[in-house]
């Protein structure tokens, strides 16, 4: 900024000032939108190349130049990605699994985030150190062992394998536990002169001041069951008890080479539906359990 | 206190939780040290009454055995490209965003995407995207049907196409394939991070600033990058640990061979090495998953402690 002493010339100076300031923000702004709106597509397309890949026939998708639009839509691929993967049944199991391990873990989850927020009891914060001392280790670490105890258990392809072992989750004990902790405590004392017992307390008090977190917790947990691969894969490889990512990974065993990638688009894209339906509609929770594990974990 | 004739109830309402810990936690953390420390155990013939001698052997065995060296050379290699990349990319685009007011909203939930997907399902549609179809790829009668999306892309800009993840591809093309889909993938998280704790600093150090004619760059780098430092350490730390475990993503887009035709495991994992020998042999599986851990446990204690001299609370 080159100055001067002389008023009118001042004076004069700020507004060129001020437009170059104007004009540079102008600059500046167009630079910001165009480097998001570049990223928003790049982060949009693979969906949008699968749901245009999905409809296209065979033919049309191995053109050396790829239409960008399909010429005739072709929903016959979602009828054959359905038969080919046998995605109906995935979807059942999936569906039973995500919820009896859902509605169980929200059980235990409760019971426990009440015990360690309301009752006193002794070495209640040296158990919860170490509990939450366990969230350092990676999971593969307990993955070795529990496929021999399931194995011995007799558990191996069942329901009960791909349940039980992941009913208790330490983050969702931590997390509902905060949200105990911020309903006063007076309200509890003042049930208790009521003589109301602990479970009615919790069901008629706590559990609705606590429901986005509840909320929260089950869409993470049913996107837990529709996305898990590793575990079912190891102790669920009978058709019966297969969810669905493991199906649409064996249905499909080449992901490369000369396949039917049309078909192959519209089984990803009937997986990665729900998904999507669950976002739109329940985004809010999504984002607020995922933001706050990232700045209270 | 009222409930203090009640003790007992305490433990009945944290029964459930504690017995699952105990056998699928707690049991698992004692079982994993002692099998990696009997030399070469296989719980099948353990059963059948065969007994092991105690000592490192497992360890130094994995830390000697080469497939085991490649599958934590392609862990580190992916976890050193990925995790500076995406965390910068979620920076400036966390940044960009906080700037801006029209489409704010319609543009985070678009970047929060990918967070909602089954990575082995996109990992496919990534597949299909560099996949080539064709035959006697870069030899003499090359055939190409479809190049593939991307390669479509290159070539419009006056590239040459690339064999990304068919047979015969390079592994450094592999590694790019990888590197693209894992930061596709781990942006979503970190940008709903940093965003939020922009969105925490304090409006008056900007203002302040600018009263000062502060430049944007001197702005960007003495307010915004020490006051989000914990977000930042919080995003790379995390980034780390999941880059140590990376797995399900390469399954996606090479299959459970862990490569390319012709070159099956060639990108395999820490963690899809110990899934393949988690079934047969569980001393050697345990030696790998403790290296792991330990791996893991040095890097977030070296992220703490450089954080800690690094960060401004």
């Amino acid at each position: 900024m080159s100055s001067t002493n002389h008023v009118t010339m001042h004076e004069r100076d700020m507004r060129r000032v001020s437009s170059r300031q104007t004009v540079g923000k102008i600059v500046s702004k167009v630079m910001v939108y165009t480097f998001l709106i570049l990223m928003a597509v790049i982060i949009i397309f693979p969906f949008y190349w699968m749901l245009i890949s999905s409809v296209k026939s065979i033919s049309e998708y191995r053109l050396s130049v790829p239409t960008l639009f399909p010429r005739e839509i072709l929903l016959s691929n979602y009828v054959d990605a359905f038969q080919q993967a046998n995605l109906g049944r995935l979807f059942l199991n999936t569906l039973y699994v995500g919820l009896v391990s859902t509605l169980l873990s929200l059980v235990i989850t409760v019971l426990s985030a009440f015990a360690f927020a309301r009752l006193e009891f002794k070495g209640k914060n040296a158990l919860f150190a170490a509990l939450l001392g366990t969230m350092m280790i990676p999971g593969e670490l307990f993955t070795i062992t529990n496929y021999a105890t399931v194995n011995s258990f007799g558990w191996m392809d069942s329901f009960t394998v791909l349940i039980v072992p992941f009913l208790v989750s330490v983050f969702y004990i931590y997390l509902l536990r905060q949200n105990f902790l911020q309903i006063p405590n007076e309200l509890y004392l003042a049930a208790k002169v009521d003589g109301t017992s602990d479970l009615k307390y919790l069901w008629k008090v706590m559990i609705p001041l606590a429901l986005p977190t509840l909320i929260s917790i089950t869409i993470l947990k049913m996107m837990g069951a529709w996305n898990s691969y590793v575990w079912p894969r190891l102790v669920a490889n009978d058709e019966k008890y297969q969810l669905i990512t493991n199906g649409l990974r064996n249905a499909f065993t080449d992901s490369t080479g000369d396949v039917n990638i049309p078909v192959q688009m519209a089984a990803v894209a009937i997986v990665s539906f729900p998904l999507f339906l669950v976002f739109i509609f329940l985004r809010k929770y999504i984002m607020k359990g995922v933001s706050r594990s990232g700045i209270k974990g | 206190m009222v409930e203090s004739k009640h003790k007992w109830k305490a433990w009945l309402y944290l029964a459930p939780a504690i017995v699952l810990l105990l056998i699928f936690t707690v049991w698992p953390i004692i079982n994993t040290v002692r099998m990696s420390l009997l030399e070469g155990y296989n719980s099948m013939s353990a059963v059948g009454g065969a007994t092991y001698s105690f000592g490192i052997g497992n360890f130094k065995q994995v830390l000697e055995y080469n497939y085991f060296l490649q599958c934590l050379g392609n862990t580190m290699l992916l976890c050193v490209l990925t995790v500076p990349l995406s965390t910068i990319l979620a920076l400036l685009i966390a940044v960009c965003l906080n700037a801006i007011k029209p489409l704010q909203r319609l543009l985070q939930t678009i970047f929060f995407l990918p967070y909602v997907t089954n990575s082995i399902a996109i990992g496919m549609v990534f597949a299909a995207m560099f996949n080539m179809v064709g035959s006697a790829f870069g030899g003499e009668n090359e055939i190409i049907i479809t190049a593939g999306i991307i390669n479509n892309v290159i070539e419009f800009f006056g590239g040459h196409a690339v064999n990304w993840i068919n047979a015969g591809s390079s592994y450094a093309a592999n590694v790019v394939v990888m590197v693209v889909y894992i930061v596709w993938n781990a942006l979503p998280f970190k940008i709903l991070i940093l965003l939020g704790g922009l969105q925490s600093i304090n409006r008056q150090y900007y203002d302040a600033a600018r009263v000062d004619g502060t430049s944007r760059r001197r702005v960007f780098t003495r307010i915004t990058v020490p006051l989000l430092s914990p977000m930042l350490a919080y995003v790379v730390i995390t980034g780390f640990i999941g880059g140590f475990k990376e797995y399900s993503s390469i399954v996606g887009i090479f299959g459970e061979d862990m490569g390319p035709a012709g070159a099956p495991g060639r990108l395999n994992t820490m963690v899809g090495f110990i899934y393949d020998s988690l079934s047969t042999q569980q001393g050697r599986a345990s030696a790998a998953a403790l290296i792991l851990f330990g791996i893991i446990f040095v890097v977030t204690m070296i992220n703490l402690y450089v954080s800690k001299k690094k960060t401004h609370y």
